[in-house]
């Protein structure tokens, strides 16, 4: 099953349009790259799969419905959501939530309840996370922090997992083993992965896909494609240059606020 | 100052103290009302420091006492004003911190709303000449005159605010400490928040009864935070704070009972030497 399809869709905020005539198609098992520079309109389309940012054009189709209506099977891990040292919550806690937060009342014991408490401790295992799932979220590290979200945007087992920039503010190895864990549930669980990456370097032997927002669009294919001189030049409409450098990384060259560099 | 002369009530025969502290009605009522501020104080004092709105929490007993002033002047019963201003302070924070997800902006509307709803007490105490022995009252607390009708007020009021609270627990817990997620999981983040601002104006209502207006802390935040320093498991932390809350009140009562201090400086104290040795050992 398809999912997500926008098909000529436009984003508006506050008057001023964010992107449009873009279309896009993620199949479920997909693993895809959202790229592009800031402010180019990427968390703009998780917003827009997710129903909380209505489209002025186009259409969309959110695993099969309208954005909004299918949420509770949609994973999402919002942009730079890390827990400072004073929230005093476990991490399982957090994943749990994940699970059964939005449900009136308190968990009661019962069956429902150790299901549920397997269903956690699963995800959390899934994500290497059992070590420290115990300790106050605030007290890990940024690494360890996103494996837990990672491990909240999956326990109700989504069809589509949004991950807006889950990589920004990790280190090198932890970029790698993070794209790496996303790309195997990807795979086992039959979920479609859209990931918004700064730099595309550390994920690019994962993705089956890429999708480039620039200059108000978007264009969508195979990483190589993609992430290639001529398409960044039609797309940017200026000339543009990727390099391999001798290390294999994709360098663009030509403009600003690139790859390799991490504005914050 | 030699103790006797502090603890002047006290035979320092403790069954016969003990039982002294319920032979006589006020007290009685006293420990009531205790008991029931206390286990709701504890209750939503733990969502209230989890959230960080102890600023919002301090800005209410401010408004606490701007009603209860006001009902003064007005000759209406001090509860009706406790419980109809907070409301409305409540409603004032949510109107003007609800829309903004900064901090700085929403400390610092809360802070002028606080500040004006001190100036109004003040002023009423000023305009109603009688007050001046009860100001101290107002402000620090007291347990006397509490009667069984005051006791069964409060009663009501804690059931429907933590039966609220309990209803709520789960994704308020949400909403509190990740609400992008709650939000996109179907979770109505400002209706709780404005909900959550409500029950907080009851909470602070109540405890202003007992404590006064500026010691509201002693009850609302310091076992909450003592409990979250303690553990970090939900539903323990919220038990914890209740206990804690629980046994800063009666201790206080029990000491201001038979000591010529009064009850604010004794349930505060209590609570804040909890929370230190939390700190130490913790």
């Amino acid at each position: 099953m398809t999912a997500v399809e926008l098909r000529d869709a436009e984003a508006r905020i506050v008057g001023r349009t964010i992107w449009r005539d873009v279309s896009i198609t993620v199949e479920r098992g997909e693993f895809v790259a959202v790229l592009g520079p800031n402010g180019a309109g990427k968390s703009t389309l998780v917003r827009a799969i997710l129903g909380l940012q209505p489209l002025v054009a186009g259409s969309a189709t959110i695993l099969g419905a309208r954005p909004g209506e299918t949420n509770d099977r949609i994973g999402y891990l919002p942009q730079r959501r890390s827990f400072d040292e004073s929230t005093r919550i476990r991490g399982i806690d957090v994943v749990r939530l994940g699970l059964d937060g939005a449900r009136w009342g308190v968990p009661l014991p019962g069956r429902r309840n150790r299901t549920a408490t397997a269903r956690v401790d699963h995800v959390v295992e899934l994500v290497g996370a059992t070590e420290y799932a115990e300790r106050p979220i605030g007290e890990l590290s940024g690494g360890e922090q996103q494996r837990l979200l990672i491990a909240q945007a999956l326990v109700r087992r989504p069809q589509l997992l949004l991950l807006d920039e889950p990589l920004d503010s990790l280190d090198l190895p932890n970029q790698v083993g993070v794209a790496g864990l996303v790309r195997d549930i990807c795979r086992e669980e039959d979920v479609a992965v859209l990931l918004v990456a700064h730099d595309v370097n550390p994920i690019i032997g994962y993705l089956d896909g890429v999708i480039y927002f620039a200059a108000g669009t978007a264009v969508e294919g195979a990483p190589e494609d993609v992430v290639a001189t001529q398409t960044l030049t039609e797309l940017y409409g200026v000339p543009i240059e990727v390099l391999r450098a001798s290390d294999g990384r994709l360098v663009v060259v030509g403009a600003p606020d690139l790859h390799g560099h991490h504005a914050h | 100052m030699p103790i006797d002369s502090v603890f002047t009530g006290l035979s320092w025969n403790p069954v016969h103290d003990v039982h002294e502290l319920f032979t006589y009605p006020f007290m009685v009522h006293a420990l009531e009302a205790g008991t029931i501020v206390a286990v709701m104080s504890g209750v939503i004092g733990w969502f209230m420091v989890l959230r960080r709105q102890t600023f919002a929490g301090h800005t209410l007993s401010m408004t606490a006492f701007t009603g209860a002033s006001a009902a003064s002047l007005a000759g209406a019963p001090v509860a009706v004003g406790y419980f109809g201003i907070c409301s409305l302070g409540a409603l004032a924070l949510a109107a003007a911190t609800g829309t903004r997800r900064s901090l700085s902006s929403e400390s610092a509307a809360t802070g002028s709303i606080g500040a004006f709803a001190l100036a109004l007490g003040f002023l009423f105490v000023n305009l109603y000449h009688g007050a001046l022995n009860g100001l101290d009252s107002l402000l620090f607390g007291t347990f006397l005159g509490i009667t069984s009708g005051q006791v069964l007020a409060l009663l009501v009021v804690a059931a429907v605010a933590i039966a609220l609270v309990g209803l709520a627990a789960r994704p308020l817990l949400f909403a509190s400490v990740d609400p992008d997620v709650a939000r996109a999981a179907g979770v109505r983040v400002r209706l709780l928040g404005l909900g959550f601002l409500l029950v907080l104006g009851l909470a602070v209502a109540e405890t202003s009864q007992i404590t006064g207006s500026l010691l509201v802390f002693a009850l609302l935040v310091t076992p909450a935070a003592t409990a979250q320093r303690l553990t970090t498991r939900p539903l323990a932390g919220v038990v914890l704070s209740v206990v804690l809350a629980l046994a800063v009140t009666w201790l206080g009562l029990a000491l201001a009972y038979f000591s010529i201090y009064p009850v604010g400086f004794y349930i505060t104290s209590v609570s804040f030497a909890l929370y230190l040795l939390a700190r130490a050992f913790a």
